[in-house]
């Protein structure tokens, strides 16, 4: 009585439920604080011909493209004739996964009555994988821990012993590592017997019609939206602080009816530290970038990511090659977002932010006793911050707030809990949302003092200190970030530095560029912004020309 | 044994009313006055103790459970709050995660916090994780500020210190300071509402309990004092979150306690249910005309949690709302209900929910101006529901407006024809249903399957089979009375009180004396409140730890025998924690440190006991009144439906699916892959057929 797209449109949603599910069980079984904080994992349908039909939304849009492109490396390097039912495939090549050793792919492939029909393909950031950790400070990939190239994590259901003994004597966490491989075949293996529930509910054996359903109708709704944009070339640059010298990312976007196209040409060449982009990542945060300005209620899949083509010239930061190190790659890949939306500023105006912080302020911190032999054990605590977002055409930016990435924060009580340090601040910054008609978001200030008995390593990795976000349309920019001692000594933004006990550290988290002339900034706006002091009066009669 | 009670439940649109005398149960439904909830509580009592034959004065007990307290923080109604907390930490409730819970939407809108930053004070003064005083508090200081607070205008005050839960005195020194300033303010500390480990669910919990605390305490009082005026002269209990009983003198103190009140009872209602039938995995629907509320029950216990996010700004949004920490019967709510609108995406596809058109105006078929197709419009073109029949003829429902609607803006933007779109609708909402259902159950580590589904509210009946069908269920249990569950529920509950600490500890330093010192004063507070409402009854003890390994971020709980702990008891705690942590997760990590974060102990009276019903067999096929046209979606295909009275059904009495039990409020579809029996309580038990 019906037509097959009913059945399509609903089966569509289940597969959308299906890796969600599975990225759910990901979330709650693996062990590394990225995957459960920060939602540094994806898990993905693919059908026989490696388009990617379904993904979950997860913390990380880092993973959007990089995922959907890894299925096709795995049924290229194993070979059709060489995959059997029961087989589960593993590889962490930043080239053919998700840009970083940490990240760890893994692809089932999916038999039906004896047929292969598809692929069930997750990846989650793993606690340890060997190297010198998790850092910039490698000078080649091959220090940065273990290489798994594209292989059999099992063949038809036996697990390679000889794998998981390579994996175990190179990591600093085995229990944890191995068993983070165990649940990412698991959770393969859980999206597996729902797609099969869903077959036999529909009574079909293929998801070939429904792929090209998905595909088609994506595709299509997404070229449509594409030709909403004015056909043109749009540019835009942006310098970052980097890490040896600043960078300067470039992008060049065309529009051209229903087809649109990204390149990087022009960006700044490679670092010789761990800061580097392999293009696959690159090409996930501008598509998440295009999408978000431009079809944010189509669904990730191989239909509605084709009509993107996102590019770099090979070489450049933004597309580095082997045996680059790549372990930090997310720094200079969250900044992707602010170039992208402001070349699409001119397609597009009144739609994308100003710029914003962009990139996070984590901050990795050793304690060590000061006496070695006191008897107290050393520490090590992870913490990620947020500054603020670019101001809205239409909105306020979100203060302290995670963008491009998904990015959770932890508590303090907790963290204190585990760590010996103090927490004596962690509250919004005052001013430093970019001044305009709407106010960039704030930064936040956070200051840390190591306990009695302890010093304090940190390794900073910070951003935007010397390179505040810009404003967009007349709005001013944010407040630049700052790391120092609270006695007034200046750090690096860059790089492992020592806290001394009774000194403490702090972190002034950069805030998000305005939108719009400050003065066309509603009075009662101001006054509101005064009042809950974001603003101090004197900065509101500077910058906004405030009379109260 | 108290022979007469009676049970309230305030929701947004109705109040329902539960009356029990001598095991006879007498409802009613009332319209809830959203001005004075009393007036209409009251005016529901009189019908129901007409309908029961009974003088208001013989009522012995009356037992309440209310929507106000979540419908005020939805709302923002409350008093103006001021919040003072540790000085570095003013914008712990403002920055919340730092995250955002749309990933796509560049214009995302955060909630804005309860109370606004110029009404945020700090005072000087730090607790460390051990207790241990940092930074002292300065007597002058915080004199100073409670003169300012004091000449505020402020009707509430929230006090939230870091790290209270482990050492209360700041916290306590504050509110001494403010009562010696203003002896008329209401005070909530965190220490005393929610003394958990985590600064931000802590925070959020004492201001939403300051925020409500006069209007609720105020409502309390009116409340009692009408029932008095009018001989009603019995112990007034209410229901709280975690699905037991408080006294109105706790439940004003504590209002945050009541958020998931009404929905707590329906979940009582569910498990006493499924006690009854002798079922041991319930999972319970409760669907309505807004939403669907999914709960799963194990040996007759609702599945409970210790935090719960409360008031969402974007409709059911994960994220979008604001997390406290207090015990909850834990449920999934979803936007799926009779009243769910239904509408084409720009892909073309079929979506259902979260707008509603609710009760007003409703679905189109009700011909009070709703003019988008709904949920219950697509029932009606299906012949799901009878148009004659439905809410015992009182609402009579025009399945013309109903294909007008769905022909004007469904049809033609989904490519199909008005029937197949219908269809489309109730698949669409069914499937919302039963993946928000799995995932629940994934999450909480179970198989779906293995439950038998507890269906009611107005909306379930007829979505039920189907849902079962969905989620491989083979038993479905449709009670009577299903539209007052709540009600019925609050009747059935035990007085209970859950006591939370946070207290943390390695497994491996496991200081025994320090932990028998917190679980003991936590149980005398829980008993002092549970005899606060009971009086001198047996009562038992759960304990529950929440337990995690070394570098997780988050706890999972984990049951204990409550008894004064031994340092050998660590290996049966970590035995304890290794199996729940299996069963979740289907693996343990050896030889990572184990810790305990927070510590939940609950004193509940003994559960009125529930008569095991003998289940009726087939014996006698029902009578058949006529056939109807139903749109059977398993098979995908008209079949013709018999139709039945439930009224008429008698115990024992069968019909194979596909059938339509029709009832004064609702109808229940039975597919054509079950088969239905009436049980000795009436209940329909639905079972799949064995081919």
């Amino acid at each position: 009585m019906k037509p097959a797209s009913i059945d399509y449109q609903i089966m569509w949603d289940r597969l959308v439920a299906v890796v969600e599910e599975q990225a759910t069980t990901l979330v709650r079984t693996a062990f590394s604080t990225s995957v459960r904080e920060a939602g540094d994992l994806s898990a993905g349908l693919f059908d026989r011909k490696c388009r990617m039909l379904a993904q979950a939304v997860t913390g990380t849009p880092g993973h959007v493209n990089a995922m959907a492109e890894s299925v096709s490396h795995f049924a290229r390097e194993i070979g059709q004739r060489n995959i059997f039912d029961g087989d589960v495939y593993v590889t962490n090549d930043p080239w053919q996964g998700t840009g970083h050793l940490h990240d760890v792919t893994m692809v089932t492939p999916v038999f039906r009555e004896g047929r292969h029909i598809g692929y069930f393909a997750c990846t989650a950031h793993v606690v340890d994988i060997g190297g010198r950790g998790f850092g910039p400070d490698a000078h080649e990939v091959y220090e940065e821990g273990l290489l798994i190239p594209i292989c059999k994590f099992a063949e038809k259901r036996t697990v390679n012993p000889l794998l998981l003994r390579l994996v175990r004597a190179n990591v600093r966490t085995p229990d944890q590592t191995v068993g983070d491989l165990f649940s990412l075949a698991a959770c393969n293996e859980a999206g597996m017997r729902r797609l099969r529930a869903m077959l036999d509910e529909f009574g079909t054996d293929e998801i070939a019609g429904l792929g090209d359903y998905i595909i088609e109708t994506s595709r299509n709704a997404t070229r449509k939206a594409i030709s909403e944009v004015p056909s043109g070339t749009y540019r835009n640059k942006m310098q970052v602080d980097g890490y040896e010298t600043p960078v300067q990312l470039k992008v060049t976007i065309n529009v051209a009816g229903e087809t649109l196209s990204a390149d990087f040409g022009g960006t700044s060449g490679m670092s010789s530290l761990g800061v580097n982009v392999p293009e696959v990542y690159t090409r996930a945060y501008a598509c998440y970038a295009l999408k978000c300005a431009i079809a944010p209620e189509i669904p990730n899949n191989a239909g509605s990511l084709e009509p993107f083509r996102v590019t770099a010239p090979k070489g450049c930061i933004l597309a580095a090659s082997r045996p680059a190190p790549v372990s930090v790659r997310h720094v200079l890949g969250h900044f992707i977002p602010d170039v992208v939306l402001g070349a699409l500023h001119a397609a597009m105006p009144g739609t994308v932010p100003a710029e914003g912080a962009s990139a996070l302020w984590n901050i990795q911190m050793s304690a060590r006793p000061m006496n070695p032999e006191s008897g107290l054990k050393a520490h090590e605590i992870l913490m990620f911050n947020s500054g603020g977002t670019g101001a809205r055409p239409q909105s306020d930016g979100l203060s302290a707030t995670a963008f491009p990435s998904g990015v959770s924060t932890m508590s303090v009580e907790a963290t204190e809990q585990v760590g010996p340090i103090t927490i004596w601040r962690k509250e919004l910054r005052q001013n430093s949302g970019g001044s305009g008609a709407r106010r960039g978001g704030l930064g936040q200030i956070i200051e840390i003092e190591p306990r009695n008995g302890y010093d304090l390593w940190f390794n900073a990795m910070f951003d935007r200190v010397d390179n505040p976000a810009r404003g967009r349309a007349g709005g001013k920019p944010g407040s630049a970030g700052a790391v120092e001692l609270t006695d007034g000594t200046k750090l690096r933004a860059k790089g492992r530095q020592f806290v001394g006990n009774g000194q403490r550290l702090r972190l002034s988290l950069p805030g998000g560029g305005g939108y719009g002339d400050p003065h066309s900034r509603d009075s009662s706006a101001i006054k509101d912004d005064v009042e809950a002091e974001y603003v101090s009066m004197n900065e509101a009669r500077r910058d906004y020309g405030y009379k109260p | 044994m108290t022979q007469i009670r009676v049970g309230i439940d305030i929701g947004g649109t109705f109040t329902d009313i539960a009356l029990e005398n001598r095991g006879v149960l007498t409802t009613c439904k009332v319209l809830t006055d959203s001005a004075r909830p009393e007036a209409a509580t009251m005016e529901g009592i009189r019908i129901a103790a007409n309908g029961s034959g009974i003088e208001l004065s013989d009522i012995e007990q009356v037992i309440h459970g209310t929507t106000l307290v979540t419908n005020a923080l939805i709302e923002r109604i409350g008093a103006k709050t001021a919040f003072i907390t540790t000085e570095g930490f003013r914008d712990v409730i403002e920055m919340r995660s730092e995250n955002r819970f749309e990933q796509y939407d560049l214009n995302l809108k955060l909630p804005e916090p309860l109370v606004p930053r110029k009404h945020r004070f700090t005072v000087s003064e730090r607790i460390g994780p051990n207790g241990e005083v940092l930074l002292a508090l300065d007597p002058e200081e915080i004199e100073r500020l409670a003169a300012r607070i004091a000449d505020g205008e402020f009707e509430s005050v929230a006090i939230g210190f870091l790290h209270s839960y482990a050492n209360d005195a700041h916290e306590t020194m504050m509110e001494n300071a403010l009562r010696a300033a203003a002896s008329e303010l209401s005070i909530s500390r965190s220490s005393s509402v929610s003394p958990q480990m985590r600064e931000l669910p802590r925070f959020n919990t004492v201001i939403a309990n300051a925020f409500v605390k006069p209007r609720i305490a105020n409502y309390i009082e009116r409340l009692v004092a009408l029932l008095r005026n009018q001989g009603i002269d019995c112990p007034i209990l209410m229901n709280h979150s975690g699905g037991g009983l408080i006294s109105a003198e706790t439940a004003a103190e504590f209002p945050v306690r009541l958020l998931e009140s009404g929905p707590a009872g329906g979940a009582v209602f569910a498990a006493r249910l499924a006690e009854a039938h002798g079922i041991r995995r319930a999972l319970s629907l409760d669907m309505g005309g807004t939403t669907a509320k999914i709960c799963l029950i194990e040996n007759g216990t609702p599945k409970t949690a210790n935090t719960f996010e409360v008031a969402r700004t974007y409709r059911f949004k994960k994220g979008s709302g604001m997390t406290v920490s207090t015990p909850v019967v834990e449920m999934v709510e979803i936007g799926a209900g009779g009243g769910s609108i239904a509408a084409v995406d720009t892909l073309g596809r079929m979506r259902v929910g979260p707008r509603s058109a609710g009760s007003e105006p409703g679905p189109a078929c009700y011909m009070r101006g709703g003019v988008e197709p709904t949920v219950t419009d697509a029932n009606l073109l299906l012949g799901r529901l009878d148009p004659k029949g439905f809410s015992g003829g009182k609402i009579p429902l025009n399945k013309q407006f109903s294909r007008d609607t769905v022909d004007h803006r469904l049809r033609k933007a989904a490519n199909l024809t008005v029937s197949e779109a219908a269809f489309a609708v109730t698949e669409t909402v069914d499937e919302n249903m039963s993946n928000a259902a799995r995932a629940h159950a994934i999450e909480s580590g179970r198989d779906i399957e293995k439950f038998t589904l507890v269906a009611f509210g107005g909306g379930a009946p007829l979505h039920a089979c189907r849902l079962a069908e969905k989620l491989g269920i083979d038993r479905i249990v449709v009670p009577p009375g299903a539209g007052v569950g709540s009600a019925i529920g609050f009747l059935r509950a035990p007085f209970s009180y859950e006591s939370v600490r946070g207290l943390f500890q390695r497994l491996q330093e496991f200081d025994v004396d320090e932990i028998n010192a917190a679980l003991a004063s936590m149980e005398s507070e829980a008993q002092a409140f549970v005899r606060a409402g009971a009086g001198d009854v047996p009562t038992a003890t759960r304990l529950v730890a929440h337990m995690r390994y070394a570098g997780q971020g988050w706890e999972i709980p984990v049951g204990l025998t409550y008894k004064k702990f031994k340092r050998k008891h660590r290996t049966l705690i970590l035995d304890s924690f290794e199996r729940a942590y299996a069963a979740l997760f289907g693996r343990t990590i050896e030889r990572l440190p184990v810790e305990i974060t927070n510590w939940s102990l609950t004193v509940s009276t003994d559960t009125p006991p529930v008569g095991r019903l003998e289940p009726s067999l087939k014996a006698i096929p029902a009578d058949v009144s006529g056939h109807r046209d139903l749109v059977d979606a398993a098979l995908r295909k008209i079949v013709a439906a018999a139709e039945v009275r439930r009224a008429e059904m008698e115990p024992g009495q069968w019909i194979e699916g596909p059938a339509i039990i029709f009832e004064d409020e609702t109808s229940t579809i039975i597919t054509s892959a079950y088969r239905a029996v009436i049980q000795n309580d009436s209940s329909i038990l639905a079972t799949r057929k064995v081919n």
